[in-house]
């Protein structure tokens, strides 16, 4: 239906292409999942297939776009609208009008459709969706999973041919992506629709896919079945490094494939479980409250910080959890409770006493950026914290060794970025460190150096604390999980004992083997003392 | 009788009614027939307004009346006023240089000068209120959106832009947060600096995902036009632009030939006229759920015209009522009051508005 042909593409000043001789066929009622490493060129190609791409990028694009087989590479975006539907990453930032409805019909409009036939395809989408509920409420008081599917919906409406979608659910909580992936599913079997989208998170995404373009990095495509593709593939979920680890072939795709193939490892001897290491207790709350206006945001939670531990802070969208992280900082007015660092209270400090206590990063880690190079912000922040020169940059290429200091901050890398945040908020040497969703847009190897960093800040006696949605993230790092809901702890423990009790906050191992195993590097371990 | 069903009101309808009620207000000053027509606005936004956010303003637009009042009156005790008139408070005058003649700073205070602020504070917060009304009876949004299409561009533009402001709040707040997490430059311009740099990269980052979003959702497809009737269009609009600046101009300046005057202005609006319709006929959109324009709508905006149109009348024919001295007490004429009267229907006409938020559904009731 739509083919991609010999494209080329490049930006105008880099020295190699991003994309680099690449076809692509899409067929109809198909589900492709682009996948690749950071920054290797999943957006510019979904670009290329909506027009946005070089008109809103720049480069130069060669090759051809075609439409059952008519070239349509000189139409703009707008143009292609009635055919191609595209949802971007952050989906609040693409909405025009107030209300769910408006939104709908907003396509419609701009093409044209018989106001009769808007009206009904209004409706229609708005079940078809299960959104029938949220039709005059706000935009921007919906939810994120329930944003992402009212996005989906707008350019539904059009009925376009196929639907291009560039990560749908990484913002998203373990319990939303499986309600936005189960409507694309839907939409794929019932109404033949294609769709193309780029996701990082693989362990969502690859059970749904028919095909996986996967973009080699060096400017190529490989097209091909997801098993094929993934026995490869440098990014792949922790499901297919399980089977790679024990010689599956074919490889299983789903939980549940995994789980029968699975028998045979039922004897390994179970992972070792570490004694709760008792480093001292540097943060410790006691009963907070935070209101905002009626609403209650926190409602009555304690949380104990200590030296060598990293605790997760799970919970869904608006559980809570960024609140309490801002308000364990000091910044966030409380109603009630208390909050002890080093015996004094951070929220009756001043800015500065503040962070030489607590390191926070919030996140949109970006906000902390303001000047032009990397060698710059460190030496301002060096400056500020009042440490000898260098202390930042010491601290930056310890977290990510070989960044070039005369680079923008916003040239870098998602992880790059989050790195060198990271040396700036801990120039003061705050003890405490509270980390607000950093996995989101990281690739595993990204993912996996974080994981890093954070086991080593810990290991140097620092208490930390992470607040995510990523169950493979915390399988990987946390030692205690603290679980939010409402606003208020629903559990709480070492990760093992909590994740495996939760159906949606088990890590893959743990849903293929059972507990107590949480980490494909345990299975790997115990199979080797095995042999 | 049958209840009437609710419904939202055609913006453009409140807008005329609130127009009519400034107009009013504008010809004259007497303080009455001002306090009446405030209370009708008052009255009609109590009865008809809906639960939306933006219904809620019209008590800002109340406390902005009082404080121009306020403002006025204080301006005419502190630069005094006439001479002659019955001194309320003798307060001595502060000698000001030579070159500020005609200026002069306190001074005794006079009944007169003090109602004469009071009547004009008055008069232009009557203004400002009806305009409040109006905003708080119509969603601004949609009045926006009901533009004709020749239009249509410009109006989403000033939308979007409405939109932005929340969002600019939104992140102004996030980015000052974010800022206390480091350290940094601490002088003025640092802090600016600090503040402004990453508010400006999210803003037009913002604004370049939202030009993506619309544009890949058709916003601005052309329509099925030629070159050829792009061009006539263009050109009727360009020469409706100069027509209606050069009678502008010759209208307001007294020397220029007659015949440049008037007839220029009208032509320039009829060739407006024409080319707002060709273009509008060439774009190829529709509108989803457009406000209808019924009975109510013609008569809530006739209402609005017709106090206007009396207050006129009176304002020609009955100067003492219109604009009464300061020496004697104001009064009202029978046409003053059914003046009002006609802007107060607006309250029993219009349909009541929706809900923002529909009920639950009652099931089995």
């Amino acid at each position: 239906m739509i083919e991609l042909r010999d494209i080329h593409f490049a930006y105008d000043d880099a020295p190699t292409p991003v994309l680099d001789g690449i076809d692509l066929t899409l067929e109809e009622g198909e589900l492709v999942l682009v996948s690749g490493r950071t920054g290797v060129g999943k957006s510019t190609l979904l670009g290329v297939l909506t027009g946005l791409v070089p008109r809103f990028s720049g480069g130069t694009l060669t090759g051809d776009v075609l439409l059952d087989g008519a070239s349509i590479i000189d139409l703009p975006p707008r143009e292609r609208a009635h055919v191609i539907g595209y949802v971007g990453q952050d989906p609040v930032a693409g909405f025009v009008t107030d209300t769910v409805e408006e939104e709908l019909a907003y396509g419609m409009e701009q093409l044209g459709t018989a106001p009769d036939t808007m009206r009904r395809r209004v409706e229609e989408t708005l079940d078809l969706l299960g959104i029938a509920g949220l039709r005059s409420r706000d935009l921007r008081s919906l939810s994120g999973g329930e944003q992402q599917r009212v996005a989906i919906g707008a350019v539904l409406t059009t009925h376009p041919r196929l639907l291009v979608l560039d990560e749908p659910t990484s913002a998203l909580d373990p319990t939303a992506a499986e309600d936005v992936l189960a409507t694309l599913t839907r939409l794929v079997h019932d109404l033949g629709l294609t769709v193309l989208l780029a996701e990082h998170r693989l362990e969502r995404v690859v059970p749904f896919a028919d095909r996986i373009a996967l973009l080699t990095g060096d400017g190529g495509l490989r097209v091909d079945e997801p098993a094929t593709v993934l026995a490869t593939s440098p990014v792949v979920p922790p499901i297919i490094e399980l089977g790679r680890a024990a010689g599956w072939s074919p490889l299983p795709l789903s939980v549940r494939e995994a789980r029968r193939r699975a028998r045979g490892l039922h004897d390994l001897a179970a992972p070792p479980e570490l004694p709760a290491t008792g480093g001292e207790i540097l943060l410790d709350a006691h009963g907070l409250t935070v209101t905002h206006g009626q609403h209650v945001a926190v409602r009555d939670v304690d949380v104990a910080l200590r030296s060598g531990h990293v605790t997760a802070l799970m919970g869904r969208n608006g559980s809570g959890k960024s609140t309490l992280i801002w308000t364990l900082q000091g910044s966030r007015d409380r109603r009630s409770g208390s909050v002890a660092v080093d015996g004094s209270d951070p929220a009756r400090l001043d800015a500065a006493r503040r962070r030489a206590l607590v390191g926070l990063v919030p996140q949109t880690a970006a906000d902390l950026l303001y000047l032009e190079t990397v060698d710059e912000e460190c030496a301002a922040a060096d400056a500020a914290a009042g440490g000898g020169p260098g202390t930042c940059r010491a601290l930056l290429e310890r977290l990510a060794p070989g960044i070039d200091p005369d680079h923008h901050p916003r040239d870098l890398s998602e992880g790059q970025r989050l790195a060198l945040v990271l040396a700036i908020v801990l120039t003061t040497s705050p003890r405490v460190l509270l980390l607000d969703e950093p996995t989101r847009g990281l690739d595993y190897a990204a993912k996996r150096q974080l994981a890093a960093i954070v086991r080593d800040l810990a290991d140097d006696g620092h208490a930390v604390l992470i607040a995510t949605h990523d169950v493979e993230f915390v399988a990987s790092v946390a030692d205690d999980v603290v679980v939010l809901a409402e606003g208020e702890v629903v559990s709480t423990g070492r990760t093992r004992q909590v994740v495996a009790a939760s159906p949606s906050y088990a890590p893959q191992v743990t849903k293929i083997l059972g507990p107590p195993w949480l980490r494909v590097d345990e299975v790997v371990a115990a199979m080797e003392a095995a042999r | 009788m049958r209840t009437r069903l609710a419904r939202d009101l055609h913006p453009v309808a409140w807008w005329v009614w609130a127009i009519g009620l400034a107009t009013a207000a504008t010809l004259t000053t007497n303080p009455f027939l001002l306090l009446l027509l405030v209370a009708v606005a008052a009255v009609v936004v109590q009865a008809r307004r809906s639960d939306h956010p933006w219904a809620r303003s019209f008590r800002l637009y109340v406390w902005l009346g009082v404080a121009i009042v306020l403002i006025r009156v204080v301006f005419r005790i502190v630069f005094g006023g006439v001479d002659g008139g019955h001194v309320l408070l003798d307060l001595p005058t502060v000698p000001l240089p030579e070159w500020v003649a005609g200026v002069r700073l306190l001074g005794p205070l006079t009944v007169e000068s003090l109602l004469a602020g009071l009547y004009d504070g008055l008069r232009l917060a009557t203004i400002v209120i009806c305009i409040g009304a109006a905003n708080s009876l119509a969603n601004p949004k949609r009045l926006l959106t009901s533009v004709p299409p020749a239009l249509y561009e410009i109006g989403t533009a000033l939308v979007v832009a409405v939109t932005v402001f929340p969002q600019l709040a939104d992140s102004a707040r996030r980015v000052r947060a974010a800022q206390a997490l480091r350290g940094g430059a601490d002088g003025r311009v640092g802090r600016l600096r600090r503040f402004l740099v990453p508010v400006l990269e999210d803003a037009l980052e913002r604004s370049l995902a939202l030009a993506a979003g619309m544009d890949t959702r058709g916003y601005g497809r052309a329509g099925t036009a030629t070159p050829a009737e792009r061009r006539l269009t263009g050109a009727l609009l360009l020469g409706a632009l100069c027509g209606i600046g050069v009678g502008t101009y010759a209208v307001l300046d007294s020397t220029a030939p007659r015949w440049l005057a008037t007839p220029m202005l009208l032509v320039g609006v009829v060739v407006a006229v024409v080319g707002m319709v060709t273009s509008g006929r060439r774009v190829q959109r529709s509108r989803y759920r457009p406000d209808p324009w019924r009975l109510e709508e013609s008569l809530v905006a006739l209402s609005g015209l017709a106090v206007g149109a009396v207050v006129w009348w009176i304002a020609g024919n009955d100067v003492l009522v219109a604009h009464p001295g300061v020496e004697s007490m104001p009064y009202l004429s029978v046409e003053a009051l059914a003046a009002v009267l006609i802007g107060l229907s607006p309250a029993v006409v219009a349909p009541r508005p929706r809900h923002a938020l529909a009920p639950a559904l009652v099931v089995g009731a």
